[in-house]
């Protein structure tokens, strides 16, 4: 703000100065409507009709309006179950997550823990020192056994360092003496953490809460890994990636439209995909604008110090 | 409890007299708290690293790590094209994921240093805050909304194919997602798209903290908004520009992973095959597990090389470090 208003030139210095707040105005709008337009453009075709989709050339608004992909979408007892698998995983990742790197972020805060060297240089390195895809795959699958459990999509997530430096460094900021008065009134650690630095730190782990929930409600390539055979895990993310590959296929099968049209039923998976689309992305669109504010600051704060 | 764990900065300072037990001992809340954490990374991060024997082995599941065949470099040699297999597929996949971290750190970091730049020089807050809400929200999309986007905006009936039409660059419509001199590209632009308002974040945060006077001085020599530009706002984010640069190129061979996966298929698959996908085909879906294990330690081993230069170079250059 303060660059900002300095940044404002005196009266008369340039003449030509009132011309480049409108070309900027212009060039932003532009961004934001490119980058609005494939969103948009997915609802579109999400309210089309599935047999006139096909012939594509749908731009803001759907040509033939049909609710027919939500209804049978809605109807799928499958997308269900997968929106369902898809929320208890991010819930319980994402509490679980708080729990176990808050707790840990506060005692590598603290210059008097004796295990702070060590347990913070062990953790850091794991950001360089990468065991690979296949080790970690025979890991989980065949030494832990994870394979088709629910867990496979909780444990293996469970702690990321970045986040550990991002609450870390916002810990570090807090005033020293809150803590030490504490404990000179006989409070242990526990309650240091959980009474004093805990309140304090909500900010913070509302950041850390939006990365890692994110995190968790768009993976799905763990779903592919582990628990491609198994139909009770998949997660809306993996479904809407088999759709991703039927219609990719069929799309570079049929070169024609006329051949995409005869290849398909009724209801097209471009609508139904474009469909399922929208109802996984609706909860991200809902929350993040809310929680913006934390997480630009968090963001600032894990990338510079981190 | 209150006598062990009260006053912990004094047993600190007596760390030596106590001894390094004793003063645990008495941080055993603080132990509680931490040391599962460090027994989950034991587990999960440096336990699986044991895997990286089977590089060197003709590798079992059955027999497991210590008891499949040793080989030597067999494996290591039949990635390079000196042993059995031809050599075309991993060097195709190192030339790919390289091409594709270059095209994605050049867009990527000209093009989130422009938008800044441009949003530096916004004064409506309300607009400025708009602009960045709906920059910032394709980060949070998952990649298979995204590719499945992409593949709606490139078909042969989508509105780059119409846009190119009616301005009459092209005849015919283009298979955008076909054809394979295209897929480093449409990455690029893909990447670019999801990440450039996210990106701004650190960049704007390092125009803010640039001291307003330096404005001022520069408007008194006469500088216009150009000028201000290019002799403030610039040099003002130098050392964010180097040393984000300098992770990036630590981060060389992370090309990414999932868009590459979704979005390539057969007809552009020596242009989308990164090393992690090489990985994934020998590994998992062939159970080549020790060509695929050696693929990835090569892989590590080069990625830990680099980081370690950048982060020489950057102590070099600054005091900031990244370790």
């Amino acid at each position: 703000m303060v660059v900002q208003s300095v940044n404002r030139p005196s009266k008369g210095f340039r003449r030509r100065d009132w011309l480049f707040p409108i070309v900027n105005a212009l060039l932003l709008t532009l961004l934001m409507f490119i980058t609005l337009y494939p969103v948009i453009n997915t609802v579109a075709y999400s309210f089309n009709d599935g047999t006139d989709a096909v012939r594509g050339h749908i731009g803001l608004l759907p040509r033939k309006w049909s609710l027919k992909s939500y209804q049978s979408i809605l109807s799928d007892a499958n997308v269900f179950h997968a929106a369902y698998i898809s929320v208890v995983k991010t819930i319980i990742t994402t509490v679980l997550n708080l729990l176990v790197t808050g707790m840990l972020s506060f005692t590598l805060s603290r210059r008097e823990y004796v295990l702070r060297k060590l347990i913070t240089t062990l953790l850091v390195l794991t950001m360089y020192v990468n065991a690979g895809l296949i080790p970690n795959y025979l890991l989980i699958s065949k030494t832990l056994n994870l394979r088709n459990t629910f867990w496979v999509y909780i444990i293996p997530t469970m702690f990321s360092c970045f986040n550990m430096i991002v609450i870390r460094t916002y810990i570090a900021g807090l005033p020293d003496a809150l803590v030490e008065s504490a404990r000179i009134d006989g409070a242990g650690d526990f309650r240091v953490y959980w009474q004093i630095i805990f309140p304090l730190c909500k900010p913070v782990l509302a950041t850390v809460a939006l990365f890692v929930a994110v995190g968790s409600w768009n993976s799905w390539f763990d779903t592919h890994l582990y628990c491609g055979t198994e139909k009770d895990l998949y997660t809306l993310q993996y479904l809407l990636k088999m759709k991703l590959a039927t219609t990719n296929q069929s799309a570079n099968a049929a070169k024609s439209t006329a051949e995409a049209l005869k290849s398909t039923t009724n209801t097209t998976p471009v609508t139904i995909r474009c469909a399922i689309t929208v109802i996984s992305a609706v909860p991200i669109l809902v929350v993040y604008p809310f929680l913006q504010r934390y997480f630009v600051t968090g963001m600032a704060l894990g990338s510079v110090k981190g | 409890m209150n006598a062990a764990a009260s006053n912990n900065q004094m047993q600190a300072i007596k760390v030596k007299h106590k001894g390094f037990l004793r003063t645990l001992c008495s941080q055993w809340q603080m132990a509680l708290m931490s040391v599962p954490v460090l027994l989950y990374v034991l587990l999960f991060n440096y336990f699986p690293l044991r895997g990286w024997i089977a590089a060197f082995e003709d590798y079992n599941p059955k027999l497991g790590f210590y008891g499949s065949n040793f080989v030597g470099l067999k494996n290591f040699k039949d990635l390079f094209g000196l042993g059995e297999l031809p050599p075309e597929e991993f060097l195709l996949s190192i030339r790919n994921t390289l091409a594709m971290s270059v095209i994605n750190l050049v867009f990527g970091t000209v093009s989130s240093i422009l938008l800044a730049v441009l949003l530096n020089e916004v004064r409506k807050t309300l607009f400025k805050r708009t602009v960045q809400t709906v920059t910032y929200l394709p980060h949070f999309l998952s990649m298979v909304i995204v590719v499945g986007m992409a593949q709606n905006i490139f078909a042969s009936g989508g509105p780059i194919n119409d846009l190119l039409a009616q301005l009459g660059l092209i005849k015919e419509p283009v298979f955008w997602l076909g054809e394979g001199r295209y897929f480093w590209w449409l990455v690029g632009v893909i990447n670019v798209w999801k990440e450039v308002g996210w990106n701004t974040i650190i960049y704007v945060s390092a125009m803010t903290s640039i001291d307003p006077c330096l404005y001022e001085a520069a408007a008194i020599d006469g500088a216009g908004r150009f000028g201000k530009i290019m002799h403030v706002t610039l040099p003002g984010i130098k050392s964010t520009f180097i040393i984000l640069l300098i992770m990036n190129i630590g981060h060389l061979l992370e090309a990414g992973f999932e868009i590459q996966y979704l979005l390539g298929n057969v007809k552009v698959m020596d242009y989308s095959r990164t090393i992690d996908i090489y990985v994934l085909d020998y590994g998992i879906s062939a159970q080549k597990y020790g060509l695929a294990i050696a693929a990835g330690m090569f892989k590590s081993v080069v990625a830990i090389f680099l980081l370690l230069s950048a982060n020489f170079v950057a102590r070099r250059l600054d005091e900031n470090t990244l370790i």
